[in-house]
């Protein structure tokens, strides 16, 4: 489902390749976890999967599609059908309701309207679906975004992510704001609802204890082989 | 595309607060502009329909916006007056079908007085060929039973409640100096004219004999030292004015206006000089164009810094809205995706306050129409925009589009340069 090979990647003004990835599949349905420190590249990283940049050298493929084979426009409906994404936070759009939120999934890509529609009868069926199995109450779902907590706000994250059963599902860090208790029954609805939705998932987190519920690990340090710059 | 506009929508509803303070400040500009213009078009056509039907206006040689000025529009004085016996001579050219003299320089309360004949009320035309009609009562005979009568303008009588048979005393000259006032030979009040939305509504009406009357007794513009003649002895006085102030003229047919403006012109008796009512009101908007443009550019200038407003509330919010615009990215909104959002919320913005200052400047116009032409005799137009307010509407509008692209560039380039990770 994802593939990287020989990849090279350096910001613009850089002088040196911040990532140096020689391969890296990931199969379709499987989970894989991506453990590294802050300030490792992984954010870049995961930039580079979901096609907003493009490597030096080397290339990216998701679903047997290489980014730079593509148009930006056309990388931006590609990635908008085949792409949920996750942030640590501020996942939402504060002055949008939970269920236009969830939507939001969706309003960029036709193809995921029509598979929620083809799963639950409407992409408004399919969010409200999703919200109760991430648990979120209905009382807050015609709330605004910004009046939930944190916790809240991820599940609701975890929905948009998930609407229209994208092939591929792309977290970044998006347990570092919960604490223990929710982490625990977040990690669950969204590896839950990963496998149930068939997408492939890729993790990124700083905390290995979080590796064993995946299918796969991998560290980014012992992956790229890019010499650690100094002072990021 | 419709997505895009609900979002901004929404995204422009979240901030109402500080984009309804902009829009309501290019609704303010709006209203300036289309207020302005509204007052510029009535003004000219007020003007152009102060007089018509007239084909030349005689005077003392000055300038023919100067003649206008005082014969037509009351405004001004006249540097000299011309003779009488002149005026007979322009009569008697075999093109000239009537001649009508003005007299001014006196005044009631404010109001100008004009001294003329009874041909006035017969041959003064305005607005569409439209002649002058009698609310109530008739105009002065010119005989000299009825010598101290006095017809009154629509607004004379109006504003100063002034009914058949009342008593007028008129001013020597503005009226503004003490003891300059007529009031030993007051007139009667005969008749008041129908409303006409020209000068005529402002202008108290008498005879050249009466206001000849008036002037016996007086010199150099006091009365004399110890000759006082009563009004009923007045009438045994030779009355015949020798003196006006200008005259209207109309001709058998508009193809000798050239000929009979060249014979006033080269009149031998006294240097005299005939206009074109609609050449001179040409001169006139050449000269106040100047001072027209300059207000516009001004106008111009108000809706600029609201628009500039505008750009600048919509800059100073997108450094927050980063995450926002990360947000967007991740879900598959393109660059050109955030562009159009931002300058859509700006455009919304501009539309919002583009429509307000339609509704208000309708509101104004309405509203204060009817106190505009009372106190200034211009009648407002509470008609469907012209098509030069319809211009200006839409530069508004286009600058707005451009405004707006200011904040969707910017927000284009942060986007790129952010992707999914905002810096903010």
């Amino acid at each position: 489902m994802i593939e990287l090979k020989d990849l090279r990647f350096a910001w613009p003004r850089a002088d040196r390749d911040c990532l140096a990835i020689d391969e890296l599949q990931v199969a379709s349905g499987q989970t894989l976890f991506v453990h590294g420190p802050s300030g490792c590249g992984k954010s870049t990283l995961l930039s580079l999967l979901a096609g907003v940049l493009l490597p030096r050298e080397g290339t990216v493929s998701l679903a047997g599609r290489s980014w730079a084979s593509l148009s930006a426009a056309r990388r931006d409906a590609f990635r908008a059908e085949h792409v949920g994404y996750l942030f640590q936070q501020f996942n939402l759009l504060p002055w949008l309701n939970v269920i236009d939120n969830v939507l939001l999934g969706c309003r960029f890509s036709d193809s995921r309207a029509a598979r929620a529609t083809q799963r639950s009868g409407s992409p408004v069926a399919q969010a409200r679906s999703l919200l109760q199995r991430v648990g979120l109450e209905s009382g807050l779902w015609h709330r605004d975004a910004r009046e939930l907590s944190v916790g809240q706000q991820q599940r609701v994250a975890a929905a948009r992510a998930l609407i229209g059963a994208p092939e591929v599902v792309i977290a970044d860090e998006p347990t570092s704001a919960l604490d223990a208790a929710l982490r625990d029954g977040f990690m669950a609805v969204l590896l839950g609802e990963c496998r149930a939705a068939g997408s492939t998932l890729v993790f990124v987190s700083h905390d290995e204890r979080l590796a064993a519920r995946f299918d796969r690990a991998v560290s980014l340090p012992g992956l790229n082989r890019a010499e650690p710059q100094v002072g990021e | 595309m419709r997505a895009l506009l609900s979002l901004a929508w929404a995204s422009g509803w979240n901030r109402r607060g500080t984009l309804s303070l902009v829009a309501l400040s290019i609704a303010l500009s709006t209203l300036l502009l289309l207020s302005f213009e509204r007052v510029r078009i009535d003004v000219r056509e007020n003007f152009s329909h102060s007089v018509s039907g007239t084909d030349l206006v005689v005077g003392a040689r000055t300038g023919s916006v100067q003649l206008m000025l005082y014969a037509v529009f009351r405004i001004g004085g006249a540097t000299n007056n011309i003779r009488v016996a002149s005026l007979e001579a322009v009569a008697a050219h075999r093109a000239v079908a009537w001649v009508v003299p003005l007299s001014l320089g006196d005044s009631h309360r404010g109001f100008p007085v004009l001294g003329t004949t009874p041909a006035y009320f017969e041959r003064f035309r305005y607005g569409e060929k439209q002649p002058l009609k009698l609310a109530q009562g008739s105009p002065f005979s010119g005989e000299l039973d009825g010598l101290y009568g006095a017809v009154l303008g629509a607004e004379v009588a109006h504003r100063l409640a002034y009914r058949l048979g009342d008593r007028v005393v008129l001013s020597h000259g503005s009226g503004t100096l003490p003891g300059s006032e007529h009031a030993d030979k007051p007139f009667t009040v005969v008749g008041i004219l129908a409303p006409t939305g020209t000068p005529v509504d402002r202008t108290l009406h008498i005879s050249l004999q009466a206001l000849e009357a008036i002037h016996l007794d007086w010199a150099a513009g006091t009365p004399m030292k110890g000759v006082a003649i009563p009004a009923e002895q007045a009438r045994k006085f030779d009355l015949e004015p020798k003196q006006v102030t200008a005259a209207l003229v109309g001709l058998k047919g508009r193809a000798a206006v050239f000929a009979v403006q060249r014979f006033v012109n080269e009149f031998e008796g006294e240097p005299l000089m005939a206009v074109l009512p609609g050449v001179a009101l040409d001169e006139l908007w050449n000269v106040v164009g100047v001072g027209e443009k300059l207000l516009l550019g001004l106008s111009a200038l108000v809706a600029l810094v609201s628009l500039a407003g505008l750009v600048a509330t919509v800059l100073a919010g997108l450094n927050e809205r980063r995450r926002e615009l990360a947000v967007l990215r991740a879900v598959g909104a393109g660059p050109r995706h955030v562009l159009v959002l931002l300058a859509a919320e700006g455009l919304l913005v501009t539309l919002a306050g583009a429509a307000l200052g339609v509704l208000a400047s309708v509101a104004l116009i309405a509203g204060a129409g009817p106190w505009v032409q009372s106190h200034y005799g211009v009648a407002l137009n509470l008609s469907a925009p012209s098509a030069s307010q319809g211009l200006l509407l839409a530069g508004v509008l286009a600058a707005g589009v451009l405004a707006s692209l200011i904040p969707g560039l910017r927000a284009y380039r942060m986007s790129l340069a952010d992707g999914l990770a905002p810096r903010a």
